[in-house]
């Protein structure tokens, strides 16, 4: 039975490291190790490995080596779960390409897909441009108190939850709305403009929702910057947009990976802004998997669906680690 | 200087273009909380009513909702910070060869989108729990899931927070009380839990907050229950109300106090290391003895920690 061999894979890793450190402790024998269960007593030591087992393993590794799998099998009613019909297949991953029903190309979510790949890509850039210079000027400029007023000024906003800050944005945006109304009270249009249908309240939606995601990475990283260095540049005469390209901005590299990712990632998988700011007709990928789950019922091409997403989510983490040349460790901190 | 002028209004005026962004909708939402039409608007402003708060307080899906938060968020911290704690402790003890595979998959539930948590822990557990009609009546309920989903990457915050603060950990100090006699255990207990002791409080802060915020894994974690923010997705849904204004007005209200909270006690820390460095200097002064003891500098520190709540 497939679904079995999913609870072995970590087992096999495990023994893989086990018999590897068992067998350079052999060859290069080191009097003074301790291992790990001399150094932290047999109860701790057991408890520590107890819990890190139970979340590396039932929490992270073997729930999506099951979705993995889940996704190569036909849709069955529960009771032919294992049966006869219940073999591994591809079709859930071909009906992100081609329809079922009609043969034809699946241009409705291969274009959700390319719209939520494109958008969330282009609202990292944006939020990366809103934030960069308030992440710079609080990391350099800026006296210690007026930092920590600017960072409570940042801090209280997110303790409103996503779904909240959406609606407030709903209610500015709506065509009965705030911004509609000033705009036909001054004059500049007739009617109302459609800013959920036509998406902008989407893409401003993401934006405003990820903001901090990404400034906090960015001051981080510039925060550490020497300021000699700034003023070294200044000094031999560099103009500020030279010190920013070749000074600031390469010493932030992790924190702007790190901001970059998150924000992508973040608004890639986000449920709340395109369920309520998005257009009548737009659809969002995550959209898309939610209705397999809730509407159609279909798992395992819900599962399929969101595995696409998630490998495009690492393809994009990928990406940044390579053009900003670091590694994972430095952007997670 | 003309120009350096021109600089700092620049500046002064793009913060407050950002501010303004920021708090903007919040402000105008929370006017609507006040207003009297059904329909949510801050203009025109008609009468001033305490009505929505009122059918909040009477909006039983809402209390219902809130309860299970509640519940949820203190499960979460119960599973994520011992979790987190012993995970980082297993990350500087860990076989070498195997610390980036393990730093791997530690931290991957980070950079996993809330959804494919979510999904993948209700289609796991299912089955898991189905083994069973025991474990199945018992444990294959919402509460349980969200806990379960949550703490997937809340225990990774905890984690990544606590490993910042071990890094710091001066070995000398297990060393010392090694040779004093004390055993590996009692190290822990008495010298390395105290010295984590903020950075397990931030970690449980934190991890409560992000569970309590949580959507996307928890819409489909919960699976028939529900929490006070899948029902708030639920009525933004079907339509707006001002109720759902005035439980922000509720909760900016507790975070503007907290923060003012935070920052009147940094401000009298600060006055009063203020005060502890001038005596020391007149110390130093009167009798040319380095008052090391005094909790000068070291107490300060300008900035606000754990930027992590970002999330």
């Amino acid at each position: 039975m497939s679904r079995l061999i999913v609870f072995l894979i970590p087992l096999v890793v495990i023994a893989i490291f086990w018999a590897m450190a068992r067998y350079e402790s052999k060859v290069a024998h080191d009097p003074n190790h301790k291992t790990f269960f001399q150094r932290n007593g047999t109860a701790l030591g057991v408890t520590f490995i107890g819990l890190v087992a139970f979340w590396t393993l039932f929490l992270v590794a073997l729930p999506y080596l099951y979705m993995g799998v889940e996704s190569f099998h036909p849709r069955l009613p529960p009771l032919e779960r294992g049966g006869a019909k219940d073999f591994l297949t591809i079709e859930q991953y071909r009906s992100f390409l081609v329809t079922p029903t009609d043969g034809l190309w699946n241009t409705t979510h291969m274009g959700a897909f390319f719209f939520t790949i494109v958008v969330s890509t282009a609202v990292t850039a944006l939020n990366f441009a809103i934030c960069y210079p308030l992440a710079y000027y609080m990391a350099q400029a800026g006296t210690a108190q007026k930092v920590r007023l600017l960072m409570l000024g940042l801090i209280v906003p997110y303790w409103v939850n996503e779904i909240l800050r959406a609606f407030s944005l709903r209610l500015l945006l709506a065509s009965k709305g705030l911004i509609n109304q000033m705009l036909m009270g001054l004059g500049i249009t007739d009617g109302p403009i459609d800013f959920l249908g036509n998406n902008t309240g989407l893409y401003v939606g993401l934006s405003y929702a990820y903001l901090l995601v990404m400034i906090f990475p960015l001051y981080n990283a510039i925060e550490s910057l020497d300021k000699n260095q700034i003023e070294a540049a200044r000094d031999l005469g560099a103009p500020w947009w030279r010190i920013h390209k070749d000074v600031v901005m390469p010493y932030a590299k992790p924190g702007i990976a790190a901001g970059c990712t998150m924000v992508f990632m973040l608004s890639a998988g986000s449920l709340a802004a395109p369920q309520f700011l998005g257009g009548p007709r737009t659809l969002w990928f995550t959209s898309i998997v939610y209705d397999f789950f809730f509407q159609a019922f279909n798992w395992p091409r819900g599962a399929a669906y969101a595995f696409i997403l998630l490998a495009a989510c690492i393809a994009f983490v990928m990406l940044m680690l390579r053009l900003f040349k670091v590694s994972l460790g430095e952007t997670i901190k | 200087m003309t120009s350096k002028l021109v600089m700092r209004g620049m500046i002064g005026f793009y913060i407050l273009l950002f501010f303004l962004y920021l708090f903007g909708p919040l402000a105008v939402m929370s006017i609507t909380a006040f207003n009297t039409p059904a329909y949510p608007q801050a203009y025109p402003f008609q009468a001033f009513t305490l009505d929505w708060f009122v059918k909040l307080w009477n909006h039983r899906a809402m209390m219902d909702g809130l309860r299970n938060s509640f519940i949820i968020g203190i499960g979460v911290v119960a599973v994520s910070v011992p979790v987190g704690l012993a995970a980082s402790i297993v990350m500087t003890q860990i076989y070498h060869r195997a610390r980036g595979f393990y730093y791997l998959v530690t931290v991957s539930p980070v950079l996993t989108p809330g959804v494919i948590i979510g999904i993948s822990t209700v289609i796991f557990w299912k089955d898991v729990l189905g083994v069973t009609d025991f474990t199945k009546a018992v444990f294959y309920k919402g509460i349980v899931l969200a806990i379960l989903g949550q703490s997937s990457f809340v225990a990774a915050y905890c984690l990544l927070i606590i490993m910042a603060r071990l890094q710091r950990f001066d070995r000398s100090q297990e060393e010392a009380a090694l040779d004093l006699g004390a055993s590996y255990p009692q190290v822990f207990w008495h010298i390395l839990l105290p010295f984590l002791k903020p950075a397990l409080i931030s970690a449980a802060v934190i991890a409560f907050l992000s569970s309590f915020e949580n959507y996307n894994t928890t819409t489909f974690a919960i699976l028939a229950d529900k929490t006070l923010v899948t029902v708030l997705a639920g009525e933004v849904r079907q339509g707006t109300t001002p109720a759902l204004s005035a439980l922000a007005v509720i909760i900016i209200g507790i975070s503007l106090a907290g923060a003012i909270a935070y920052e009147v006690m940094k401000r009298r820390e600060e006055a009063a290391s203020g005060r502890a460095m001038e005596r020391a200097r007149l110390a130093e002064r009167a009798d040319a003895v380095p008052a090391q003891q005094a909790p000068g500098p070291m107490g300060f520190s300008g900035r606000t920690p754990a930027p992590a709540s970002a999330d």
